[in-house]
């Protein structure tokens, strides 16, 4: 099962590379790879790794995170991810699953911020915890309905401000996220651009995340893909867990709610 | 340009009290423009910064999520037309050879501490992330139309020359809120690499009109 894995990634890794290749035979070859990962989506992996490490005894207060609250109370993960970004009283912040998460390895576990957020994504050769752990509390929201109706004031507020970034023109490029995301059926160069503004595309998209990256050989977090989408924009990039990116999901899962979670993804 | 569209604005604006008492939608823009900018790293380099400027017509566009009223719509056009500038000999077709690589080219410009450009990386014009061109090249994008046998269907007459410099220098001189990027207004390219890619589209010679 690991060879074959192996096999149609390294295949399909060369198919996605060759930009000469007609469209519709680069389609088909996605869609037969995502059958044939069906029962084996490379990011299951880390799933494990990361409740192995969620639940393994870590840090200078040698604590585990299964007292960690994502929102629906401390060690309750069962639909947690599907509800963030939500408003915390405790720290007075919206949060999404990945600044949850690091304010828990920090009040938990007692890591200092700066060193757990180092590795926040991994690179050749060096894994990331976060992408594990976050791998293992998005599944765990699996079959789950997106629900971030954002009613909290604070919640609403950052629904605000993240559409207003969405549709925020600037850059060498005129760039904004809505010129890529913002129609039906749209693509750049072969890649399938979905309609971010609707809750079917929306949906499709906030859904799937994390995802496991078949051109990166990783998984991705929504962090790590929103920040990247800002790099091919021109623009600098954001910080790591910054506002502008949490508002940004707000507005997205607040548009993708009713869609049901079904990760991790598997995409280009 | 700057100054005239912010006369125009407050010119259009004046007779709308309306728009001005929009308190709460004001209210978000100031808050979240004071999120944004603050989600960004403080020893960034200061040109990487500026690229978060917006001038007016961006800040228009975002203010109508790329939807202008028709004045508001005319008034860009108008200024972002003033703003086309020509190569020094007057001369608005070059080579179509040179038009066809930088059409095709779609690094440059790529910034951060991630995955930036290699330094001296040849920016291009990456027509074809949006638009289909010459036939032999399937990887196209869509969000803009095709192009394929511009110069076939629309000629290459002086005025067509001119409408297509003009329009690789700034889309938005006839489409306020285009998607399309203003190569030139940018410095993005230079007049000169715009007359290649003028030809690239009108030549006859040039595979996206021959083939
Ligand atoms: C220049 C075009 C461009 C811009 C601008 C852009 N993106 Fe993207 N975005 C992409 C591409 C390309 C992909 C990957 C699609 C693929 O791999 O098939 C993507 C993927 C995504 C996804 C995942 C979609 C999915 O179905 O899995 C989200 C969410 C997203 N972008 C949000 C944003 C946001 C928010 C912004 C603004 C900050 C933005 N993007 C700006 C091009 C862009
Ligand atoms: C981010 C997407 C994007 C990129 C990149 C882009 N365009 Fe466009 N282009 C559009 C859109 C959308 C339109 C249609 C709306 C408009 O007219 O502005 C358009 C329209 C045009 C038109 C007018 C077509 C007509 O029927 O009159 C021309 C000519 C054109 N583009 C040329 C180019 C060239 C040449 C390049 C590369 C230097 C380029 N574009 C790059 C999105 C893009």
């Amino acid at each position: 099962m690991r060879a074959r894995l192996q096999a149609v990634l390294a295949t399909t890794a060369l198919v996605l590379a060759g930009s000469a290749l007609a469209q519709d035979s680069t389609m088909d070859e996605i869609a037969k790879y995502r059958e044939m990962l069906a029962d084996g989506n490379p990011a299951e992996l880390f799933e494990l790794k990361g409740e192995a490490l969620w639940k393994k005894a870590r840090g200078p207060k040698n604590a585990s995170l299964e007292q960690c609250d994502m929102g629906l109370g401390p060690g309750k993960l069962d639909g947690a991810y599907a509800q963030l970004p939500r408003y915390f009283p405790d720290t007075r912040k919206v949060m999404d699953v990945e600044s949850r998460l690091v304010h828990c390895m920090v009040s938990l576990q007692g890591f200092k911020e700066e060193d757990v957020t180092r590795q926040w994504f991994s690179r050749p050769g060096k894994e990331s915890d976060i992408e594990a752990l976050v791998t293992y509390i998005g599944a765990k929201s699996n079959g789950m309905k997106i629900d971030v109706p954002a009613r909290h004031p604070e919640e609403a507020r950052m629904a605000k401000v993240g559409e207003y970034i969405f549709y925020r023109r600037s850059g060498p490029q005129d760039f904004s996220c809505s010129i890529c995301h913002g129609q039906n059926d749209k693509r750049i160069r072969l890649q399938d651009l979905g309609n971010l503004t609707t809750q079917a595309g929306a949906g499709v998209a906030m859904s799937t995340w994390p995802s496991y990256r078949v051109s990166q050989g990783a998984v991705w977090t929504m962090q790590r893909r929103l920040i990247d989408c800002m790099r091919q924009a021109r623009w600098p990039e954001p910080k790591y867990l910054s506002d502008s990116v949490i508002a940004l999901q707000v507005y997205l899962q607040k548009t993708a709610s009713g869609t049901v979670m079904q990760t991790p993804g598997i995409k280009r | 340009m700057n100054y005239r569209l912010i006369a125009l604005a407050l010119i259009t604006f004046a007779p709308f009290p309306s728009l001005a008492q929009s308190k709460p939608a004001g209210d978000i823009a100031a808050q979240a423009e004071q999120i944004f900018r603050s989600s960004f790293r403080e020893d960034n380099p200061s040109y990487w910064m500026k690229r978060l400027d917006q001038d007016d017509t961006m800040r228009l566009c975002s203010q109508y999520k790329d939807n202008p009223p028709p004045r508001i719509r005319q008034k860009i056009e108008k200024a972002e037309m003033a703003s086309v500038r020509y190569p020094v000999d007057g001369k608005l077709i070059g080579d179509w050879k040179e038009g066809e690589k930088l059409a095709a080219v779609g690094t440059g410009g790529h910034i951060g501490f991630i995955q930036p450009d290699p330094p001296g990386r040849v920016r291009g014009g990456n027509c074809y992330a949006c638009h289909q061109l010459a036939k032999k090249e399937v990887a196209y994008g869509t969000i803009g139309p095709s192009l394929q046998h511009f110069g076939k269907l629309r000629g290459n007459s002086e005025q067509i020359i001119k409408y297509t410099y003009d329009k690789i220098y700034n889309s938005n001189a006839f489409t306020a809120c285009t998607n399309m990027p203003r190569f030139g207004l940018h410095n993005w390219l230079t007049p000169e690499q715009i007359t290649h890619i003028v030809a690239f589209l009108v030549d006859p010679e040039s595979p996206v009109n021959k083939d």
